[in-house]
């Protein structure tokens, strides 16, 4: 495992990156309502929710790009919004837009950063080459980045990311505009990042399958974390399996479920959804109680989106409360 | 000069001239338009243009060239600090701010870029001097060479401490047209300030370009020629040319060095 920027933890029991109560008001919207986030040292925490919820502001301030209104939060012990510099040094960072020059080679970039962080090139040189060869890129390090395809201009962005040897590594949206294909490539390469390379690596993301990669997941939505840990521990604290029944009177079939079974039953997209355990023993009775309402029924394990809906009342995409899209 | 200050400054710097190398439309660009104003308002005004002391030799093609000089620093100054406004937030300078250097090494790194951008086009341009009527020593041309990197600095200190505020180009170019062009035509590169209108002649006492394109002029002419009484003296010219180029790179490094902060919540508990 390569060494770090700096391998000795200023608080050696602390998690590596802490966020305590941390708020954001812009000028007339609140983006961060008191966050509170701990990660640890070698995980891959993913911040999950959809567009607009707060997850970019955070980036930024985690990225001391931001000073938030209120709060602390610290890397290894600094200070991330009174010692920016010290902060700069173990983080790595991954931008939702690239920061690739398209006018350079994959060298000249790497190069570029090396010098941006004050280190000569024959310092980081068994660095970089360790990195180009994880990332499968020592070949083709003369090549403009403009000629490349989108999945290896992201492979260029973290070599860049990782020249001078961070602690932990930052992603915006790291996905984003890639094609399922190299969206799966990308995921291996962060795996190997970090079980190789031993970087601690924190995403946000809106995609619910890249959420239950990660080791443990903040559900966030309108600037406030709503749940954290793995997604197992997630799913389970559903309390059992989903229900799904298409009806062409959803509201109906919902109210005639609460009522005859005591079960609660919310309407989410026209679909009537119910979470409860030994879900399978209830299908027939469903099926029973209300004859020839019922058009299918879905029997499924949990997902993060399951969690979502139970946890801030709508549906992922789209600000539909429960109920009222039927 | 420490470590974290020079070798990220120069990386900046030669980003800046290695992307310019591999753009060539870039140099067409720069130094294509004004040499065509040069060209074309120099033979068209021609012999009618007259101003009180110059000599009866000189015709506007040579009293437009130091103008025109400028003019490609002004151009230079704009079209490579515009960038500036999506590359902060969509580009390359995420990263640059997001390293642990001085803020202040930032905004040197890209004026000593476009500085050298100036100076390379400043050459190109100089290489034009046969066909104006102007005569210069090897002399005139290293100090005008020198002041060109005066003017450039200044100029894109101006361009980046504007572009660094800007949410969108299209601001910027707002600011190009009722700003910096304006600047331009009341500094004496288009016409002297000797017969202008009082109320022109102030603005032009006013501007800092028109001490630039006069100490162009005067090094361009080896500070000698006979015309050059009605300018201010050299010394002061580059006083005001050193302080402004001082001046807008303070303000640039102010404005980078500025964290966006959030609002404070009231809480109403």
């Amino acid at each position: 495992m390569l060494q770090s920027f700096q391998s000795s933890s200023r608080l050696t029991d602390e998690p590596l990156l802490s966020i305590k109560k941390l708020s954001h008001k812009y000028k007339n919207r609140v983006a961060l309502q008191n966050v509170n986030v701990d990660v640890q040292e070698g995980s891959i925490f993913g911040i999950l929710g959809p567009n607009g919820c707060g997850k970019s502001t955070l980036f930024k301030v985690i990225s001391t790009l931001m000073l938030p209104s209120s709060g602390s939060a610290h890397l290894n012990g600094y200070d991330i919004l009174k010692e920016p510099d010290e902060v700069r040094k173990l983080t790595g960072l991954i931008f939702q837009f690239p920061s690739l020059d398209r006018k350079l080679s994959i060298y000249e970039n790497i190069l570029y950063q090396s010098w941006l962080y004050s280190f000569s090139f024959n310092e980081l040189l068994p660095n970089i080459q360790r990195l180009l060869s994880v990332l499968n890129l020592t070949e083709r390090l003369n090549e403009r980045v403009e000629t490349l395809s989108g999945g290896l201009q992201r492979r260029v962005e973290v070599a860049k990311a990782l020249v001078h040897r961070p602690r932990l590594l930052v992603l915006d949206e790291p996905s984003a505009g890639l094609d399922p294909g190299a969206r799966l490539d990308f995921w291996e390469l962060l795996n190997q990042v970090r079980t190789e390379v031993g970087t601690t690596i924190l995403l946000t993301t809106h995609f619910l399958e890249e959420a239950d990669r990660c080791d443990r997941v903040a559900i966030m939505d309108e600037g406030r974390i709503v749940s954290v840990g793995s997604p197992v521990e997630l799913k389970t604290a559903i309390g059992g399996d989903i229900l799904s029944i298409s009806a062409d009177d959803a509201i109906t079939v919902a109210a005639e479920i609460e009522s005859q079974f005591g079960l609660r039953a919310l309407v989410v997209d026209g679909i009537v959804r119910i979470e409860l355990k030994d879900a399978h023993t209830f299908i027939p009775k469903f099926v029973e109680a209300l004859p020839g309402k019922i058009r299918s029924v879905t029997l499924s394990k949990p997902t993060l989106e399951d969690v979502f809906i139970k946890m801030t009342g709508h549906r992922f995409w789209g600000r539909h409360s429960v109920g009222e899209d039927a | 000069m420490n470590r974290t200050l020079i070798l990220p400054s120069l990386t900046i710097a030669q980003r800046e001239l290695l992307r310019f190398l591999r753009q060539p439309s870039r140099v067409v660009g720069i130094v294509g338009s004004p040499v065509l104003f040069w060209f074309v308002i120099g033979s068209g005004l021609g012999e009618s243009f007259r101003f009180p002391s110059a000599p009866p030799t000189m015709d506007y093609l040579e009293y437009f060239f130091p103008g025109t000089l400028v003019l490609i620093v002004l151009f230079t100054a704009i079209f490579s600090t515009i960038s500036i406004i999506e590359d902060r937030r969509e580009g390359f300078l995420q990263a640059v701010l997001a390293a642990p250097i001085p803020r202040s090494a930032i905004v040197l790194g890209k004026l000593i870029g476009v500085t050298g951008l100036s100076l390379l086009q400043a050459v190109l341009f100089l290489l034009l001097l046969p066909l104006s009527n102007i005569s210069v020593s090897f002399l005139a041309i290293v100090s005008t060479l020198a002041m060109v990197v005066l003017v450039g600095f200044g100029m894109a200190g101006l361009g980046f401490a504007i572009a660094w505020r800007m949410e969108s180009t299209q601001g910027f170019h707002a600011i190009m047209n009722l700003l910096l062009i304006p600047m331009w035509m009341l500094s004496g590169a288009l016409f002297p300030p000797s017969g202008a209108a009082t109320w022109v002649w102030w603005i032009m006492q006013m501007n800092p370009l028109t001490y630039n394109v006069a100490a162009t002029r005067m090094t361009l002419y080896g500070l000698a020629d006979e015309y050059m009484k009605d300018l201010p003296s050299i010394e002061f010219c580059l006083l005001i040319s050193f302080l402004f180029a001082v001046g807008t790179f303070v303000v640039s490094v102010l404005a980078v060095r500025k964290r966006p902060q959030g609002l404070p919540i009231i809480d109403r508990r």
